[in-house]
Parts: C-alpha cells; sequence; structure tokens
C-alpha cells in the first residue's frame, strides 16, 4: 500500500518536472524556473529587451522575441546558447508558432507588418500589412487562420496562412493586446487593455459572440487592464492578466462570467501552466516576480523574484 | 487532588462562568475585531503597501495581514479586561479571600492569569473562524500551531494586566491606564501595518514598535498561523512575560500591599 502510494507519488512528481522560461525586458535575460521548487534555478543572457518566447514543438529550440535588437532568436534551452538569430523585421514584440512547428508569425510594432519567418532556411516568407502597433499574435489549432491584433487600430486582422493575405478584420475594444483561439478553434478572444475587455469571436463567421468586462473591488477602473490570459485543461476557464490592477481574473469560458480575482505582483502582464495545468505562472513586471497560482484552490501559493521587468513566459518539461 | 489542582480548577471556573454569564462580554469581545477587519480593512488598503514579507510567500490583501494583530488585539484587550476584574475583586474583598488561601501567592496568581488566557483563546478561535466565513483563511495546520503562541501572548499580556491592577486602587483609575496602554500598545506595533511601513514615516516610531512587546506578540501569533516559528518573537514575549510576571509579584507582595496585616 506504501509502496503504491510513493510510486504514485513519484510520478506524479516526475509528470510535472519542468520549467518556466520568463523574459526579463529590462535586464535582457531569460529567468528559469523549475515547476517541482519554485525556484529560479538559471538565468540566461539573451538580446536586447526579450518579450515574446516560445518553445519548438519538442521543446529543443527556444525563440525569443529581442525587441531592441530587432531579432528573433535561437536559442538551446540545454546549455543556454543562442544558436542564431532570425530575421525578424523592426521591434519584433510577439510571435506564434505555426502547428507545422516551421513558421513564425511575428508581430513587427514599429512597422505595422506581420512578418512570417521559416525557421528552418531562416527567410522571411512574407509581409503582410497589418494595423498600427500589431502585438498579439494567434494561429488556430488546424493552422489555417493566423490573428494579428493591432494596438492604435483597435482590430483583430484575420490572415490566410495559406496566400499569407488578410480575409477579414474586425474591430474590438481599445488597445487589443493577446489573442488566442479557444475549444479546438471554435472561438477566438482577443483582450483590450484601455478598453478593459475580453472580445470572444465565432472563428467561422468572425462575428462577435460576447464579451466580458472586469471589476475589480477596490481598484479604479482605468487600472484594470487585461492582456495575457491562458485556458486551463479542457478550457473551461480563462486566467486573464488585468495588469496594473494587480489581479487575475478567473473566467468562465462557457457562461463568460468573471469567477474570482486573484491578488498577484504588480503589473502582471503575460502567464504559463505548468504541464498538468495545476499551477499557473504570471509574470508581474513592476514587481519582478513570478506569481504562482495553485488553479484548483485559485490561489497565489507563492512569488519569485526573477528579472527587472518579466514579460512572457513558456513552459517546458524536463522528464 | 492537591490543593494546587483544585485552587487552578476553582479559579478558572470561576473565571469561566462569569465569562459565559456575561454573554454580552463575549460579543464585545468579537465585534471589536470584526468592526476592524470588515469595515477598517476595507478601507485601508493602502496602509500595506505592495511587499512580500515573511511569513508570506506571495501579495496578500490587507485584510489577510490584520488578522493576527487583530487575534493579538482580543488578547490586549481580554488581559486588560480580567484585570479590570482584579481591581473589582479587591473592591468587593473577594480578592483579600483568594489570596489568604493557604497557597503560594505566585501560584493563585497564575491560576488567575491562565483562566483569563484560556478564554481569550476561546475568543481567538470564535473570531478565526468568522474570518474563515468571510473568506480569510489560514494553512489547515496553522489553526493548531497557533496554539501554544496563543497560549504564550496571551500569559505575556495577562501578566501585563495583573501588573498594572497591582497598582491600581480603584476602578476609576484602571480605566484610565486602559486607555494608556492599550491603545498606544496596540497602534504602536505590527499589527495594522508592517514596520517597513513604519519606517517609512518615522524612524522612531519604527523603533518604539520593535521595542513594543506586543508587537513581539502579534508577530509570533502570525509566524504560527503559517506554521512557522519565530525564534525572536517568542524570546521577546517571553522575556517581556518574566519582567511583567516579577513585577506583577512584586506589586501583589503583602509587604508592599499591606493586605497580610490588614488582612
Amino acid at each position: 500500500m506504501i509502496r503504491t502510494t510513493l510510486a504514485a507519488l513519484l510520478l506524479t512528481t516526475t509528470a510535472n518536472a519542468g520549467e518556466i522560461w520568463v523574459t526579463n525586458e529590462k535586464d535582457d535575460t531569460v529567468s528559469v524556473i523549475s515547476t517541482e521548487t519554485l525556484e529560479v534555478i538559471k538565468t540566461y543572457e539573451t538580446g536586447e529587451r526579450p518579450r515574446g518566447i516560445t518553445f519548438s514543438k519538442d521543446f529543443s529550440l527556444l525563440y525569443i522575441c529581442a525587441s531592441d535588437s530587432n531579432a528573433v532568436q535561437v536559442m538551446d534551452p540545454n546549455t543556454g546558447k543562442i544558436l542564431h538569430d532570425l530575421p525578424s523585421g523592426e521591434d519584433p514584440e510577439q510571435f506564434v508558432l505555426h502547428p507545422d512547428d516551421r513558421h513564425l508569425y511575428i508581430a513587427n510594432e514599429d512597422d505595422a507588418i506581420t512578418t512570417v519567418v521559416d525557421t528552418q532556411t531562416r527567410k522571411v516568407v512574407a509581409q503582410i500589412d497589418v494595423g498600427i502597433e500589431p502585438e498579439g499574435m494567434a494561429v488556430s489549432p488546424d493552422g489555417k487562420i493566423a490573428i494579428t491584433t493591432s494596438e492604435t487600430t483597435n482590430m483583430a486582422h484575420w490572415i490566410d496562412t495559406e496566400t499569407q493575405e488578410l480575409f477579414a478584420n474586425t474591430l474590438v475594444d481599445s488597445r487589443p493586446r493577446h489573442a488566442e483561439f479557444v475549444k479546438d478553434g471554435a472561438e477566438m478572444w482577443v483582450s483590450s487593455e484601455i478598453g478593459g475587455t475580453l472580445t470572444i469571436f465565432d472563428t467561422a463567421t468572425q462575428a462577435e459572440m460576447g464579451k466580458i468586462s472586469f471589476e475589480v473591488q477596490g481598484v479604479h477602473p482605468d487600472r484594470v487592464q487585461p492582456v495575457g490570459f491562458e485556458f486551463t485543461a479542457g478550457d473551461s476557464h480563462a486566467f486573464v492578466a488585468l495588469g496594473p490592477s494587480n489581479h487575475v481574473a478567473v473566467v468562465n469560458a462557457e457562461t463568460y462570467e468573471v469567477e474570482d480575482y486573484i491578488l498577484v505582483g504588480r503589473r502582471v502582464w503575460h502567464m504559463d501552466f505548468n504541464e498538468d495545468r495545476s499551477l499557473l505562472f504570471t509574470t508581474n513586471g513592476v514587481s519582478g516576480d513570478v506569481t504562482v497560482i495553485d488553479v484548483a484552490k485559485r490561489e497565489a501559493i507563492k512569488s519569485i523574484k526573477v528579472g527587472r521587468f518579466p514579460w512572457g513566459a513558456a513552459f517546458r518539461p524536463t522528464n | 487532588m492537591t490543593p494546587y489542582v483544585t485552587s487552578l480548577r476553582a479559579i478558572v471556573g470561576r473565571e469561566a462562568l462569569r465569562f459565559i454569564h456575561q454573554r454580552e462580554r463575549f460579543i464585545a469581545a468579537l465585534v471589536r475585531p470584526l468592526v476592524w477587519l470588515l469595515v477598517f480593512a476595507a478601507g485601508f488598503q493602502a496602509a500595506l503597501g505592495l511587499s512580500i514579507i515573511p511569513p508570506y510567500q506571495t501579495y496578500i490583501a490587507y485584510e489577510t495581514y490584520i488578522v493576527p494583530g487583530l487575534c493579538g488585539m482580543i488578547m490586549l484587550f481580554n488581559g486588560m479586561q480580567s484585570s479590570l476584574s482584579l481591581v473589582y475583586d479587591r473592591e468587593m474583598g473577594s480578592m483579600k479571600l483568594l489570596l489568604t488561601a493557604p497557597l503560594p501567592r505566585w501560584w493563585l496568581l497564575f491560576c488567575k492569569l491562565a483562566g483569563a488566557t484560556a478564554i481569550s483563546i476561546l475568543q481567538v478561535y470564535a473570531f478565526l473562524a468568522i474570518a474563515a466565513l468571510y473568506g480569510i483563511n489560514m494553512p489547515p495546520l496553522g489553526y493548531i500551531t497557533v496554539l501554544p503562541a496563543l497560549a504564550v501572548a496571551g500569559l505575556m499580556l495577562g501578566a501585563l494586566g495583573l501588573l498594572l491592577s497591582s497598582f491600581i486602587k480603584q476602578l476609576e483609575n484602571f480605566a484610565g491606564v486602559m486607555n494608556f496602554v492599550i491603545f498606544p500598545m496596540f497602534f504602536l506595533s505590527s499589527a495594522l501595518y508592517p514596520l517597513w511601513k513604519m519606517a517609512e514615516s518615522s524612524k522612531l516610531l519604527h523603533d518604539i514598535c520593535a521595542l513594543n512587546p506586543f508587537t513581539h506578540a502579534v508577530e509570533l501569533i502570525r509566524f504560527a498561523l503559517y506554521v512557522q516559528f519565530n525564534a525572536a518573537a517568542l524570546g521577546w514575549t517571553l522575556l517581556a512575560a518574566a519582567v511583567f510576571v516579577a513585577a506583577a509579584l512584586w506589586g501583589y507582595n503583602p509587604s508592599r500591599t499591606g493586605m497580610s496585616r490588614r488582612g
């Protein structure tokens, strides 16, 4: 009995072994946090102003948007060495890796374009004109649609990934920051920082299906600014970073109702889960730390100091 | 049963009976911290600032921060209140009966202290239960580990009350001392605001707070509620308790009070 329990415990621990990689915008570094010990275990140097961060499908390569170096850097996560840079266009801020594990869709904030880069040939495949200050990037699970949100034009731009051309533009509230496809691509969610809302679109028709607003007790509405968000296992709930309100909202993805608010560090920006999605790691820019949230209890359990102005977060399993 | 145990049972039993018969006192003891928790804390969110201080592992709401301080507040008021009853006993004459019992004076006073501490622990648990219903939860184990911390804090604050009561001859005087002791002790402590926040406005106030034994009692309770041990806070609280007890024993010394000659 004891042996079985121990074995089960060991399995659970091993299954959850992993790392959260966090870009530190003002330190030009990435911090690596162990999802088991909840401590920073490594810090690697990057190009200038690292923001967007994502892994290749097999987690053997790490892509980092080094915004002020005007490059997407490719790092070997096992050694922390920068292998090479990818051409990215000016000021890459966010990107998303296509399900083909080959094409990166990059938002070039200063040039109002979305750049598509082939990570194997290291060449720009396409540059698509979008609205002013593009930021949020998403690709549908089937890989057919890419989304760019533009902060100043206040639009979500729908890109056909076969033709690399826009096929729709939909208005959203002020300063859209982040986009995600949900429920096997049936819905597309966009957060609007200044508008203080999440807008939900029907992917098939690009029609607006709903809008979610937030209200944090004791916090002025101007400070409630939704930015990054991620979905729990089965897409049942979304955890939404609310920027300078220093809270993360828990949204029921079926009813679109806000169920909870969790206090985290200052100016919470982006986030990622551990492997079984039992823990959520939020980057808190101003306080320079990462808050760990127990997803089941909806409680912040620890805040871990990282570099200055942590921005993006990405998970990598280590077992 | 030895006379020691009999006297302990009798004195603690009397305190308990007195407490049970004074329901208003129980309600008043709970209403006070609850007003602070539900009203004051709501308006003073900014008092805490945004910083992670031990024993907390992450950012907390102000309501969460002041719960240990309000536990201390319950004990502080209770310690003083039970001492008030000592002054009353002295005026009514029952004190004379108690102190003339054929047992060491320190034992009789300790029984008195133990009774008062037990009652304030009950009140703190009632308060913690209401706070939990309000949504302010501690780690489950914390509700157990806080018990010894409450006992030590309760004894220290009870001893302070005992000391004060030994120097006060009339009820009217005691009410004034309560105001001069309770409020400065409570406000010049870490009960309502962390010491680093106090240091931001005044170094002197911060130093006074750091010397205040009530600060250490509150920190002892705070750490214990989060299943952590704060050796410094325990040391300071025990030291303060020892000093207060010694002074109270001296204060209740028959040669000083003249009770034996008159009794």
